[in-house]
């Protein structure tokens, strides 16, 4: 049998991440895609936990844990000290929503204006988590979530980090997602290859703060893609090109009601949401068509 | 040896190109500007083999050299007041990682209202972040400093960043000769910087990762230890630099102390200042000495007492305020005496914030007061406050 995913594992067993957690499942896929010559930069999310206290490491890769709003330029750091050591290696900063989308993006945007060479990773599950469950800037339009209550959901859509780093004109930007690990391997790998600043942003969902069951993340990450909310793209050199196009793309709903975040939505808020994911997806179309 | 006529500033980008910085992160602010600049050259012509990211923030500055130094590499930075205030988080970031990153701070007053003259609040603001702090006060000491601090930092005793400090304008944009040594000169006396723990691929590890209570109590130990140590380091550091270019540097200087009643305790350019008056003060008669704190943290606690013991007054002169409390020189220096049997009489004395110019007769002015024992002894004495 021809295995599709790399069978080498740098991440170890019996981490501390929350059952079902997309975020975990999403490190493992990214360091087999990357291998042993990577450098792993972690700023604060769920990944400062899951990445074990001292003096554990969770990674077989040397990692670096830093402040909330420094992932890529800390890469950045260390990307020039490798070079000039002369030393031939992948760094990669992990992030998450908050320290990508809201705190980090300042850091995030400079880096990628001066097209450093890093991969940036944001892990996306769509709120502040890991210091229970406050809303980002990357969380979903009605969502509940603890700072915003059921009475007064989130007002705003998920800001479209995607698109203000393919505005920063630089070589690689990708959507990926767990249910789809070849499909992120493989944009992982593109990525090991390419020179300057690469930015993949996979959807992660997260049982504790989307009020979801555990068995239903890859479900959920893959109705993500099926219903269009998180389309599967990528962006090389300014090219878009879409991975996946759902013949008959499913109901918002049927995503939507699987996760205890969006309970108390009405048929019209849905009725809402499913007309803004569908322009959307035809601007993403246009795109495509265009670029 | 080359001699030039240079800026307090030109003399930092000196002293990082011949310390052969690896990574330099920096961002502009006035008065630091023309620090960065020349280093920006220096980079671009190649006669600094360095890589040089042009951040967009003092924090991402501060971020970019801990990344570099985590992975080994020397860094440099430089910044002013509210750059440097803006790297508060990653200072502490930089020092807690045990990172011996170097850094020149060109005193500025903290805004508002905007001035951009000299003024030591900034810096002062930093001093519990875990970084050595020393406090020039002419260019051959800013360009000499900077080759020192990388030695003393990178010291296994010590493994601290460190903050070499000059005046805004007074120091950094006031032209004077520095001498500076050859290349191959300065290359044995500052080796290449070879990192006892770094991220390392063949050596994986995390660094900076959660720690519980059991053992982050022992770490801050550590980090208190290797400043005092430290203590040593520069004293033996200022004096293999003194034996192998003719300038010595220690802890503090001290001044005209002998058989002196009453000493200056001053810091910065004011020291300079200060020396003229102590000069013409000493011809008039009076027995008067002073003691330039070039090292601010760790605080020289011994030499303190040390020259304490053998005077009857002592008059701190601090260009920084601690708003509710006093001048932070005053505060250290008082601290240190406290258990001290003959300890001498100690006033503090606030001047020259915000840049305010200090002249020789208001240093005469204040040591004929402080003599006469007329300042207020358990308050603030303002000097030349017009209200």
């Amino acid at each position: 049998m021809k295995l599709t995913i790399p069978e080498e594992e740098l991440m170890y067993e019996g981490t501390v991440d929350c059952q079902g957690c997309g975020a975990g499942l999403a490190m493992r896929y990214a360091l087999k895609a990357l291998g042993k010559k990577t450098f792993v930069v972690i700023p604060a999310c769920c990944w400062s936990i899951i990445a074990g206290p001292f003096p554990y490491s969770a990674l077989q890769v040397p990692l670096y844990h830093t402040a909330f709003e420094t992932a890529a330029v800390v890469s950045a750091g260390i990307k020039a000290a490798l070079d000039m050591k002369g030393i031939d290696a992948t760094v990669m900063a992990w992030a998450g929503d908050g320290g990508t989308f809201d705190i980090g993006i300042q850091a995030l945007s400079a880096v990628a204006e001066r097209n450093d060479d890093i991969i940036y990773v944001c892990y996306d599950n769509e709120a502040y988590m890991n210091t229970g469950i406050q809303r980002s800037s990357a969380t979903p339009y009605k969502a509940w979530t603890t700072t915003t209550p059921r009475k007064y959901p989130k007002a705003r859509p998920k800001k479209n980090i995607d698109e203000i780093l393919v505005a920063h004109d630089i070589p690689y930007v990708a959507t990926a997602s767990v249910a789809y690990p070849e499909d992120f391997i493989r944009k992982m790998k593109k990525a090991k290859d390419i020179k300057g600043t690469r930015f993949i942003h996979v959807l992660a969902p997260c049982p504790t703060g989307w009020r979801s069951l555990p068995e239903h993340t890859i479900k959920l990450a893959r109705l993500a893609v099926q219903t269009n909310i998180f389309p599967l793209y990528e962006v090389e050199n300014g090219k878009y090109k879409i991975n996946i196009k759902p013949k008959n793309p499913k109901p918002v709903e049927e995503y939507l009601k699987l996760q205890g975040r969006f309970r108390h939505l009405t048929g019209e808020d849905i009725k809402e949401i499913q007309e803004a994911t569908n322009k959307k997806w035809k601007k993403l179309l246009r795109k495509e068509e265009f670029f | 040896m080359v001699k030039k006529v240079i800026y307090g500033n030109h003399a930092v980008s000196y002293g990082a190109r011949d310390a052969r910085a690896e990574v330099i992160a920096a961002y502009p602010i006035t008065p630091q500007t023309q620090v960065v600049e020349l280093l920006s050259e220096f980079c671009a012509s190649g006669e600094l083999k360095a890589k040089f990211i042009k951040v967009e923030s003092e924090h991402s500055a501060m971020a970019a050299c801990v990344g570099a130094s985590a992975a080994g590499a020397r860094a440099f930075t430089a910044t002013s007041s509210q750059g440097l205030a803006l790297m508060h988080e990653m200072l502490h970031w930089a020092s807690n990682a045990r990172h011996p990153i170097v850094m020149a701070n060109i005193n500025r007053a903290m805004g508002p209202p905007w001035n951009i003259w000299t003024d030591q609040n900034d810096s002062i603001s930093q001093r519990d972040t875990g970084w050595l702090q020393f406090y020039c006060s002419t260019n051959q000491e800013v360009y000499d400093t900077t080759l020192m601090t990388f030695k003393i930092c990178e010291n296994d005793k010590v493994l601290l960043p460190g903050m070499l400090v000059l005046d805004a304008f007074v120091l950094s944009h006031t032209s004077e000769v520095v001498d500076m040594p050859l290349q191959e000169e300065i290359d044995e006396f500052l080796p290449p910087y070879r990192a006892k723990y770094k991220l390392d691929l063949d050596d994986p590890r995390a660094f900076g990762g959660l720690m519980f209570p059991d053992w982050y109590y022992e770490l801050k130990y550590k980090q208190h230890t290797s400043m005092e140590e430290a203590l040593d380091v520069i004293e033996k550091v200022g004096k293999e630099f003194g034996d192998r270019f003719g300038r010595y540097y220690g802890l503090v200087e001290e001044y005209r102390i002998e058989e002196a009643e009453i000493v200056l305790i001053v810091s910065g350019t004011i020291a300079q200042t200060s020396k003229e008056a102590v000069d013409i003060l000493r011809k008039e008669g009076m027995k008067i000495g002073l003691v330039r704190m070039r090292t601010f943290r760790p605080f020289p606690k011994e030499k303190i007492r040390k020259i304490a013991s053998k005077v009857n007054k002592m008059i701190v002169i601090d260009r920084n305020i601690s708003f509710g409390s006093e001048g932070a020189f005053f505060t250290e220096t008082k601290a240190c005496l406290y258990n001290e049997k003959d300890r001498p009489m100690i006033f503090g004395v606030i001047i020259g914030l915000g840049g305010r110019d200090v002249t020789v007769e208001d240093i005469m002015k204040i040591a004929k007061k402080g003599k006469e024992g007329k300042f207020k002894v358990n308050e603030i004495n303002w000097w030349g406050v017009k209200l």
